[in-house]
């Protein structure tokens, strides 16, 4: 699912965090996120991950011998304060934004940052618009809606070979694009999907495409769509008998599934990003924040590699220049991070989708 | 042939509860000549009743299943009944006799205050159920295909068959159905005759929203998902299958209920799934073309 959420009545200012002016031997990068609003969880979670890596990285001597600064930057996910906020840190004279989180605020924030000349690496904005349509500035080092498809349609690829798929979606952009990523990698790898068909969302009775997919002997079914019909599928599936394997996308990482299928809904999988604190690379950093008594859960991880990130390629261009660093963040790598090695394609999205399995067991899911 | 019985049988588990809804939406046409909009918020508050009731008597310990089942039909109809009756109180009958729309604008704003009033107090995500009723038959197989019958089905048919054999022994042979029937030929000659029109329509509201809950509650053990929004989507298509049925016309509600249901299936099953409601409707069209009354409608006659 997208992460636009658009925040009525921010009416809170931009808080601009009054920090010492650029000193010659510092470099000015920030952290900018919805630090109020109703997405301030995933705001805070970016700040704790930002000065944690900036302690970290000054710590080792900072950055071609500099020390970096972090500024903060409030957007609250509102589209319109992220315009604000994105122009007031570019006259602050910060070379590199570690944000935003929301899509619609990551997006309209890149078009600042590129007339003004600041490289932007969000941790959290899966909307593909963010990098299709960016400039040279923008990166991120989550994965793209869209990849959840590329992950889907080469697992079915690999481990259904030979077994009759039927791929159904909602008509909807959500569960259309991830329907036909998922596909068109499924038939890159040589496997043709027996049914390709749309669903009426909304519906409660889909026995009659139930009775259809049951007739052409389906034994996977891949649903773009959203939980609600996902589930009355499988359920109704199996009450006709079925012996089918469900797998979609993010969209049932969530309780309701598992309430409308009950244990119709055993082994159902689905993509979902891989939870980055379980990876070794992140084993010594998760350390230091437990000590801090701060769990480094949702994007604190995020934000942390993507400063790391920089700091390196930053390190190897020689310059903080921004246009420089771009080109050397998408030329060099894969950069070693908390995330594990990262690197950028032209278009600044990471190479290697981060997406993962996971699978519906007794009523909750775990990584697969 | 086999997948062809499959989806008959899905077909006519749909269109029954297509049907008890459609008849609702009939009688009130019947007696009084305007469309209950509010009646498929009636049936979406027989699903959320019956949820309610299902979720209380589990707390207290009720778990044998027939009880269960019995104890909430009879809750959620008598509830449901409640609520057609102050329907029909508050939004329709001060409305008697002012001009035809008057009714009909009150029956949409009744249908937005329900769906409303069930979006805030039970909050707008999809409530489940768990299947209580599990299993069914195996019917036959052939070249790898099973024909299943699921014991759900035969209860819904079951269960329709019960209501609409109660029902039109109601309507034939009781003083009230003679009442009804009469109201139907002419209320106001009813009302000069002695008959009660006002507590006769209030019944007719009744009767159609206890039936309305009993398909609520056929809907949440079948498909076991319910939200606030159920109420429109099956009653644009209950309400469907009364025009096509012939609008008035019981027989022809339960009639046009299956044959949309059969419709909506056959559609999914042999041509396209996505267009199926664009099939339903379209013959509809068709139909009132060559057949403005419906199936099994009768021509009124403008007596001058």
């Amino acid at each position: 699912m997208t992460k636009s959420f658009f925040l009525a009545g921010a009416a809170a200012l931009p808080i601009a965090l009054a920090l010492t002016a650029p000193a010659e031997a510092q470099i000015q990068i920030a952290v900018a996120g919805p630090l109020t609003g109703s997405n301030a969880t995933f705001g805070v979670q970016m700040k704790e991950g930002g000065e944690q890596a900036v302690a970290d990285i000054n710590a080792k001597g900072g950055v071609l011998g500099k020390k970096l600064v972090l500024n903060e930057g409030d957007d609250a996910c509102d589209p319109k304060q992220a315009v604000s906020v994105a122009n007031e840190l570019a006259d602050k004279g910060v070379v590199f934004v570690d944000g935003h989180f929301c899509s619609s605020s990551s997006i309209p924030a890149s078009k600042v940052y590129l007339e003004q000349g600041v490289l932007q690496i969000s941790p959290g904005s899966t909307n593909p618009a963010y990098t299709d349509n960016g400039g040279w500035n923008t990166f991120r080092v989550c994965g793209r809606d869209d990849q959840q498809g590329q992950v889907a349609g080469k697992y079915i690829a690999e481990h259904y070979k030979g077994q009759n798929i039927a791929i159904l979606h909602d008509n909807s952009a959500y569960g259309k694009g991830l329907a036909d990523e998922t596909r068109k990698y499924m038939n890159q790898d040589g496997v043709k999907e027996a049914i390709y068909t749309a669903y009426v969302p909304g519906e409660r009775d889909y026995s009659a495409l139930v009775s259809r997919l049951k007739a052409a002997n389906v034994s996977v079914i891949y649903i773009g769509g959203y939980q609600t019909e996902a589930g009355l599928i499988i359920r109704q599936a199996k009450e006709q008998g079925m012996n089918v394997t469900l797998i979609s996308g993010d969209a049932l990482v969530t309780s309701e599934f598992w309430q409308i299928t009950g244990a119709t809904g055993e082994g159902t999988m689905m993509t979902f990003a891989s939870d980055p604190r379980k990876r070794p690379a992140a084993a010594a950093v998760v350390k230091e924040f437990e000590a801090k008594k701060i769990d480094p859960e949702g994007y604190v991880l995020y934000t942390y590699a993507a400063i790391q990130i920089w700091a390196e390629a930053a390190t190897k261009a020689g310059t903080t220049d921004p246009k420089k660093v771009s080109a050397e963040l998408k030329a060099g790598g894969p950069w070693d991070s908390v995330l594990g090695p990262i690197g950028f394609d032209a278009k600044g999205d990471v190479t290697k989708p981060d997406y993962v399995f996971y699978v519906w067991h007794d009523g909750s899911y775990h990584e697969m | 042939m086999a997948y062809a019985l499959q989806q008959l049988i899905n077909g006519i588990t749909l269109g029954l509860i297509y049907g008890l809804i459609a008849v609702g939406y009939t009688m009130v046409y019947g007696i009084i000549g305007m469309i209950n909009f509010a009646h498929g918020d009636v049936f979406m508050i027989g699903a959320f009743l019956s949820l309610i009731a299902l979720s209380g008597l589990a707390s207290f310990g009720i778990t044998a299943v027939p009880l269960a089942l019995a104890l909430t039909l009879v809750f959620a109809a008598a509830i449901a009944a409640l609520y057609g009756w102050t329907i029909e109180r508050v939004a329709y009958r001060p409305l008697r006799g002012s001009f035809r729309l008057a009714p009909l604008i009150s029956a949409i704003g009744m249908s937005i205050t329900l769906q409303n009033f069930v979006q805030v107090s039970q909050g707008a995500r999809v409530k489940p159920l768990a299947p209580l009723i599990p299993g069914g038959l195996e019917l036959f197989r052939e070249a790898g295909f099973t024909v299943l019958l699921s014991w759900m089905q035969i209860a819904i048919a079951l269960t329709t068959m019960i209501c609409l054999a109660i029902f039109t022994w109601l309507v034939t042979r009781t003083p009230l159905g003679r009442a009804m029937r009469a109201c139907e030929q002419d209320l106001r000659m009813s009302a000069l005759l002695g008959i009660d029109t006002d507590r006769t329509i209030g019944l007719t509201f009744v009767i159609g929203a206890a039936l309305a809950a009993v398909a609520g509650l056929l809907f949440l053990l079948y498909y076991g998902a319910i939200d606030f929004y159920i109420g429109f989507v099956a009653g644009v298509k209950a309400f469907t299958a009364a025009v096509l049925g012939g609008i008035g016309s019981l027989p022809g509600a339960v009639l046009g209920g299956l044959l949309i249901g059969l419709i909506e299936t056959f559609w999914s099953a042999y041509f396209s799934v996505q267009y199926k409601d664009v099939a339903a409707f379209s013959i509809l069209a068709i139909t009132l073309i060559f057949l403005p009354t419906g199936l099994l409608g009768r021509v009124d006659v403008e007596k001058v």
